[in-house]
């Protein structure tokens, strides 16, 4: 049973043993536009909490997505080179940026729930 | 604490529209609407487009030496004008930098509406206050509400709503009724319109207008990557008072005989720079890829020297490519150059790409 987290920056993190998978809120997509170019990091590269992990680029700007927790990218969503709306489509399922595995599971307890995230965005 | 932003007279309107409002030159202007950039700009394009643009302003020039004025503060010939004339200008100064730059059309044989950029409306009034003294020149700031419909239908939904517009072409003026101001023009490199009016006749117009399913409210984030595919300068960014016409690649905009002989305020200044050549040169910039380079990014050859910065870049959701225009160094300002930007530390190949991205579609004379 995978678990979900946010972070105030609009993250989603779904935990599935070691692995997170981290994407965008559909807040977030919301908010920045659409989609014309996501990045993606290099796979292998070890990425601390707070580091920016790649830039996603909407038609009106630049902006980064921070890297929520300690890890190595493991996996990267190919899909949103050829097809950055997919971000815009379905943030928060199939537009989900990267995979990591967790350094440090201690970090995920700073994160909020779905119901923390909500009151934060409300 | 943030200065408090002007707000647009038909501020309610765009919310009900379900405006996303950001600051743009000291307005609270709509950015975008629910439909979104792409779509808002995609429909411009094949459709029409209504775009508030009343944080720009409108300023009629009067009087016996109305013209005399004009040929001063501008590279322009205002006596030369036909009547209902439109023509893009420049405000110099005397080192021959942009202050603005301006169209100013031609009402009647004394009477000029010249239309200034939103953050430079005052300092364009007062300059142009200064050039006046001591000539028969009225200077009269308007307070319009002011709308461009921009697109390929534009004239029908005009027409649709009792506005003929065939006997006007591009680069066209006139005041259409007292207190309203039309001109064939705009900054989306599409054939439309521009009109000027009061609050409570522009709330009547949008009330008939907004009932026709082609037209769609369109804000500022679209009417920027519409003017980038049309090559538009966006003053501010593209242009400067630190730029001159020679650099900026505009001296269409200025007649060949003033080049040579013309008096206007700057007009040694540029003399002088295109007998030496200005040092750089605008160009349009296309990026490899999809990534956008924006406004602020330095340009460098294959040597990893700096030659030139890209002043407005963005997605152009026409052209499917991103689109950028910046400044670069005179000997690399050939279409097909390839130089590169650095996008946060990647090495992004551009080309030096003719202007405009998307071909305009005026409807000319």
């Amino acid at each position: 049973m995978s678990k979900l987290y946010f972070t105030q920056d609009h993250e989603w993190i779904r935990v599935d043993g070691e692995i997170a998978t981290v994407g965008i809120t559909e807040y977030a997509q919301d908010q920045l536009g659409d989609m014309v170019f996501v990045g993606a990091p290099d796979i292998g590269s070890a990425m601390s909490a707070g580091d920016v992990a790649v830039v996603v680029e909407s038609v009106k700007a630049a902006s980064d997505v921070y890297s929520p927790i300690d890890g190595e990218i493991v996996e990267v969503n190919e899909q949103l080179s050829s097809a950055p709306d997919l971000l815009n489509r379905s943030p928060e399922t199939d537009g989900w940026l990267w995979k990591m595995k967790i350094a440090n599971t201690a970090q995920l307890e700073g994160l909020m729930d779905a119901v923390g995230y909500k009151s934060h965005i409300a | 604490m943030t200065k408090t932003l002007r707000r647009l007279q038909l501020e309610d309107l765009h919310s009900q529209a379900g405006a996303r409002f950001g600051a743009f030159a000291g307005w609270n202007m709509p950015v975008s609407y629910p439909a979104g950039v792409m779509k808002e700009h995609l429909h411009t394009r094949e459709h029409v487009g209504i775009f508030d643009i009343s944080h720009m302003k409108l300023i009629r020039i009067s009087g016996s030496d109305a013209a005399d004025l004009l040929d001063h503060a501008c590279p322009i010939e205002a006596r030369a004008l036909r009547s209902e004339q439109s023509k893009y200008t420049l405000l110099l100064s005397e080192r021959a930098g942009i202050i603005d730059d301006l169209i100013v059309t031609r009402l009647g044989d004394e009477r000029f509406m010249v239309v200034a950029n939103a953050g430079n409306a005052a300092t364009d009034e007062a300059h142009l206050r200064d050039l006046a003294l001591g000539l028969d020149v009225n200077i009269e700031p308007l307070d319009r509400v002011f709308l461009a419909i921009q697109g390929p239908e534009a004239s029908a939904v005009l027409a649709g709503i009792g506005i003929e517009t065939e006997d006007m072409f591009f680069m066209q003026g006139r005041e259409i009724r007292d207190d309203w101001f039309m001109s064939r023009s705009g900054y989306t490199g599409e054939d439309g319109f521009e009109i000027g009016l009061p609050e409570h006749e522009a709330r009547q117009l949008l009330g008939r207008l907004m009932a026709d399913e082609r037209i769609m409210w369109i804000g500022l984030a679209a009417r920027d990557s519409l003017r980038l595919e049309a090559g538009l300068c966006l003053h501010g960014n593209d242009i400067t008072p630190d730029i001159d016409p020679a650099s900026a690649a505009l001296m269409w905009a200025i007649p060949k005989d003033l080049r040579a002989s013309g008096k206007f305020l700057g007009s040694g200044a540029l003399r002088k720079i295109i007998a030496e050549g200005p040092n750089e040169k605008r160009v349009g910039l296309k990026p490899d890829g999809r990534q956008p380079v924006r406004g602020g990014t330095l340009v460098f050859d294959e040597d990893g020297e700096v030659i030139g910065r890209v002043t407005s870049g963005g997605f152009g959701p026409s052209a499917g490519f991103p689109v950028a225009t910046g400044f670069v160094a005179s000997d690399r300002a050939a279409i097909g150059t390839m130089l590169y930007a650095d996008v946060r530390g990647t090495k992004v190949p551009v080309a030096v790409h003719s202007l405009p991205f998307t071909l305009h579609r005026y409807r000319k004379g």
